[in-house]
């Protein structure tokens, strides 16, 4: 079977090399003399034998293969797939940086310090907490951390009989794993028919056995939810807490402040909202903000400043424990912070202004072929259905998504939030021009138009991809995870 | 600065488009009350060129780089080839997200597939998926896998397993109500005998690490056999640039190989991001958490690649799920492929010896010294456990005036070992560097 660029280990040939190794400069001694046979590996492990050129063309051709925000528009809602700054970058990879154990003594880490405990206090600002902890590494991590901050808190108070968490039916799927994960029974909660959290479903399920309720504000519809006071106030005086899911924070940056509205711990992600790269599925980093009262309970250490020198903090005897080696993904930090300057307060909320205006403006130049479920202005992003063209042509979301990409672009979260029939979820963020919003906009009506008028060509699209669509069923019937030298 | 294309007329066009008169009209569904009233409280905007001198200003009020190390407790300061830089910084990968539209994807989905071929090479082990957050965090989710196959509520970990790494298990096992008890060690190593009096048929995983926290090499053997005639999971938490030299887990009965993987071409910095390795025999595979690239074909029988086994995942599973982990640390993966093509079959055990031949070396030397002497006789690969005249903080205090970061106090975690300290060699330090170590020390003596 042959691929569109070999697997590194079908150009290795034995002899061949690329590494070079410092000359071994001590005495040397027979391995078998300085460890037992017992420990020693017999036969070698098959990793390949390349030359550098091998490795540079190898990777380098597999890169051609890739989509990537440098390449084009990426509206993948709830991603928030803005532009990367490339000083964030330069920032991170400066050798001070870069060429420091984690264990150096504190005062060999000043700067790291001090760029850790200036990014916990910007990111309590813009939440409208009091404290911070940057170690999560990524956004599901971050609200792990939050539900387990939620449980340690009740616990402390002797109150053991909240077990449930309550979920929007709109919540993002790690919410309901998140909250399992720290061992709570999840209870969903429908939304109403504005698109915001049914009042009526929250006040009979809020009740003294539940620990709290986590909530994405804008939901992942797009949607501010109206009744946040009236949510706040139903569960705050029934002893609940509110878990605010910082995944849309790209909405609200210098506009609202979750805990403004109520909310007690949250997470952000560095790597949506505040410009740091992917990655091709990361490293992220999902730092948790809580209200003072909840400080006893954050993941140590944190960093504190006693005036002259920055430390890291350990004695908080009621942390909930760490959740990761050492502080965190360091270098993102590093680039969330050089973004939080680079833009300050007016340009963090101009950022929200045009990701909010650009979201709308999509929105509506693409109404009469796309359905909208809720039809109120959005935030940053917004969930269209294609349920009339799926009714009339047969045509589906995926076959749209697939067809985008021969017109050059990323295609929207499809199927998300379940509760839209064939969703389409679209995040254009801040970045994006009016003349590449138009192109896509065009390229959605032209699809539509495609639909009825040749119906074949969305179904089977995309036609220009390297590959076309790729069998998952059989990739999951047989799964074939390892290549293996042929015999 | 700021990233925003649009213009004022732009706007002005976009606003009338959409019907509205201002972007604040936008914002009208948030309530009055909660809207925020001036700026935030954060320091201006920056051009470009303040911002970098700011970010070297920053950078150069660390003092570490052009130190000696010799510290490694779980971050080790290999060499990074040029190669790996140039590769990750193609922003057709770092600025990609996860691969869901596998059409435009091919990069990331075939780099991932050759690191999890990779990583079952090293390991011996069927399958590895594209990687956790990092090792620790990769040991805890282990241990919930094991409960969950064997439905049992004890789990066990080695006091010779990296504390951080045993601190991450106990928050995660938290939510679960495990309950994690520590088997305690002798002689530098997991206690056979406290083993034996700890394991039961309700304890659902033992957690070692090969080589363990001190640099020892651990009895495996005679530790999975106990595992094993208890029904038990084995996890093993490795080094794993070890296993160009070290015995692959799967050949002594690992069950779940864990492990930093920051070795492989990434960077120290002060802690992340690095990733987690997670590798397992079959029987694990359909509970292995976090991503997983799997080989298929396209409509014209093309070989591509996929995500595959995604109904084991959060998205799918919501709140049935047994994993919340929905990123993974691509990047950083993609920085260990290339760093192990780079390296390739000789040079893992290449670097493997010579980590071990120096190591050797330093260890000598240092117990040659009046007042100091390797801690243990256990056998060690690339770290191994000092005991000093003196407190280990004073000794690293006084080698740092000598530009020299002598290595980790064991005494922050062990509190009856303030006199250990802990010094990892890799193939970058030299002879010269190692005698300039052995010389501080024993002006202290």
């Amino acid at each position: 079977m042959k691929g569109l660029e070999p697997l590194i280990f079908e150009i290795s040939k034995p002899g061949r090399k690329a590494y070079s190794l410092p000359e071994l400069d001590v005495p040397v001694k027979s391995v078998d003399s300085l460890l037992p046979e017992q420990h020693l590996r017999e036969r070698p492990a098959e990793l390949p034998e390349v030359s550098e050129v091998d490795v540079v063309r190898h990777f380098t051709r597999l890169s051609q293969l890739n989509f990537g925000v440098d390449i084009g528009f990426y509206p993948l809602g709830s991603c928030t797939m803005k532009y990367n700054p490339k000083i964030n970058e330069e920032a991170a990879s400066l050798p001070g940086f870069n060429d420091i154990h984690p264990y150096v003594p504190e005062d060999l880490a000043q700067g790291c310090l001090e760029l850790m405990y200036d990014l916990q206090n910007y990111l309590a600002e813009i939440a409208g907490m009091e404290h911070v902890s940057l170690q999560p590494a990524a956004g599901a991590h971050g609200e792990l951390t939050g539900i387990l901050i939620i449980r340690a808190y009740h616990r402390s108070r002797n109150d053991h009989k909240r077990t449930k968490i309550l979920v929007p039916d709109s919540a993002h799927g790690t919410n309901p794993a998140s909250a399992a994960l720290g061992g709570f029974t999840v209870v969903e909660i429908p939304s109403d028919e504005r698109g915001g959290v049914s009042i009526e479903h929250l006040d009979k399920a809020m009740d003294d056995t539940v620990a709290g309720l986590m909530l994405t504000n804008p939901n992942t519809l797009g949607l501010f939810d109206e009744n946040i006071e009236k949510i706040e106030e139903i569960v705050h005086s029934r002893g609940g807490l509110l878990y605010y899911d910082g995944a849309n924070a790209n909405a609200i940056l210098g506009i609202s402040r979750p805990g403004d509205m109520g909310f007690d711990v949250l997470h952000f992600n560095l790597h949506k909202t505040f410009s740091t790269p992917h990655g091709g599925g990361g490293p992220g980093s999902g730092p948790v903000a809580v209200k003072e009262f909840l400080e006893p309970f954050l993941p140590v250490p944190t960093v504190t400043f006693d005036g002259q020198k920055y430390n890291l903090y350990y004695d908080r005897p009621q942390s909930i424990g760490r959740m990761k080696s050492f502080y965190g993904n360091f270098l993102v930090m590093v680039k969330a912070y050089a973004y939080i300057r680079a833009l300050g307060p007016d340009g963090l909320r101009r950022a929200s202004e045009d990701a909010v205006l650009n979201a709308n403006y999509i929105m509506r130049k693409i109404l009469e072929y796309y359905d909208l479920p809720y039809d109120r202005h959005c935030k940053h992003e917004f969930v269209v259905s294609p349920s009339r063209i799926k009714k009339e042509t047969g045509v589906r979301t995926l076959d749209i998504s697939k067809r985008l990409l021969d017109y050059g672009f990323h295609p929207p979260t499809n199927y998300f939030p379940l509760i839209v029939d064939e969703a389409l979820m679209i995040e254009p963020t801040e970045t994006e021009s009016k003349e590449t919003l138009d192109a896509f906009c065009e390229a959605l009506i032209a699809i539509a138009k495609e639909a009825y008028e040749n119906s074949e060509v969305v179904k089977s699209a995309p036609h220009t991809t390297v590959v076309g669509r790729l069998d998952e069923a059989a990739a999951a019937r047989n799964p074939n995870v390892r290549w293996r030298k042929p015999e | 600065m700021n990233f925003l294309p649009n213009t004022d007329k732009d706007r002005e066009e976009m606003l009338k488009t959409i019907g509205v008169k201002s972007i604040d009209e936008l914002f009208s569904d948030i309530p009055p009350a909660l809207r925020f009233e001036g700026d935030l409280d954060l320091p201006p905007a920056m051009s470009e060129h303040d911002l970098a001198k700011h970010m070297i200003d920053l950078a150069n009020k660390n003092k570490a780089t052009g130190l000696v190390n010799f510290i490694g407790a779980g971050a080790y300061d290999h060499y990074i080839p040029a190669v790996v830089r140039h590769v990750i910084s193609r922003s057709e990968f770092y600025t990609a997200y996860t691969p869901y539209q596998a059409e435009i994807s091919q990069a990331v989905l075939q780099s991932i597939y050759e690191y999890q071929t990779m990583i079952c090479e090293l390991t011996g082990m069927d399958a590895a998926n594209a990687s956790m957050y990092d090792g620790a965090s990769a040991a805890a989710e282990s241990v919930t896998i094991a409960a969950g196959l064997t439905k049992r509520k004890r789990a066990l970990v080695s006091r010779t397993v990296h504390p951080e790494t045993r601190a991450v298990i106990k928050t995660y096992a938290a939510g679960h109500d495990l309950v994690v008890e520590e088997v305690d060690f002798e002689n530098g190593v997991t206690s056979k005998e406290h083993l034996l009096s700890s394991i039961g048929t309700d304890v659902c995983c033992l957690v070692l690490q090969q080589p363990n926290f001190f640099g020892n090499l651990e009895e495996v053997d005679d530790l999975s056999q106990v595992v094993k005639e208890n029904g038990a999971t084995l996890i093993v938490s490795v080094n794993p640039i070890s296993l160009g030299i070290l015995k692959p887990p799967a050949e002594y009965g690992a069950d779940i190989v864990v492990g930093e993987g920051q070795v492989f071409g990434n960077p120290m910095a002060f802690g992340g991001p690095y990733l987690g390795i997670m590798a397992v025999n079959q029987k694990y595979l359909r509970r292995m958490p976090g991503r997983l690239v799997g080989m298929t074909t396209d409509d014209q029988g093309r070989r591509g690649f996929v995500l595959t086994l995604q109904t084991r995942e959060q998205h799918i599973r919501r709140e049935r799920a047994t994993s919340n982990i929905c990123s993974n640390q691509a990047l950083n993966a993609l920085a260990a492929t290339v760093y192990l093509s780079w390296l390739g079959k000789k040079g893992i055990c290449e670097i493997g010896e010579q980590c071990l031949q120096r190591a050797h070396y330093l260890a000598d030397r240092i117990s040659e010294l009046e007042g100091f002497s390797l801690a243990w006789q256990a056998p060690f690969f690339n770290e191994f456990t000092v005991k000093c005249p003196m407190d280990a903080d004073k000794v690293v205090d006084a080698l740092i005036k000598k530009n020299i970061l002598a290595g980790y106090p064991l005494g922050r975690f062990y509190p009856e070992m303030k006199d250990h300290l802990l010094i990892a060699v890799t193939e970058k330090r030299t002879k010269e560097e190692m005698d300039d170590l052995v010389a501080g020390l024993e002006g202290l003596a």
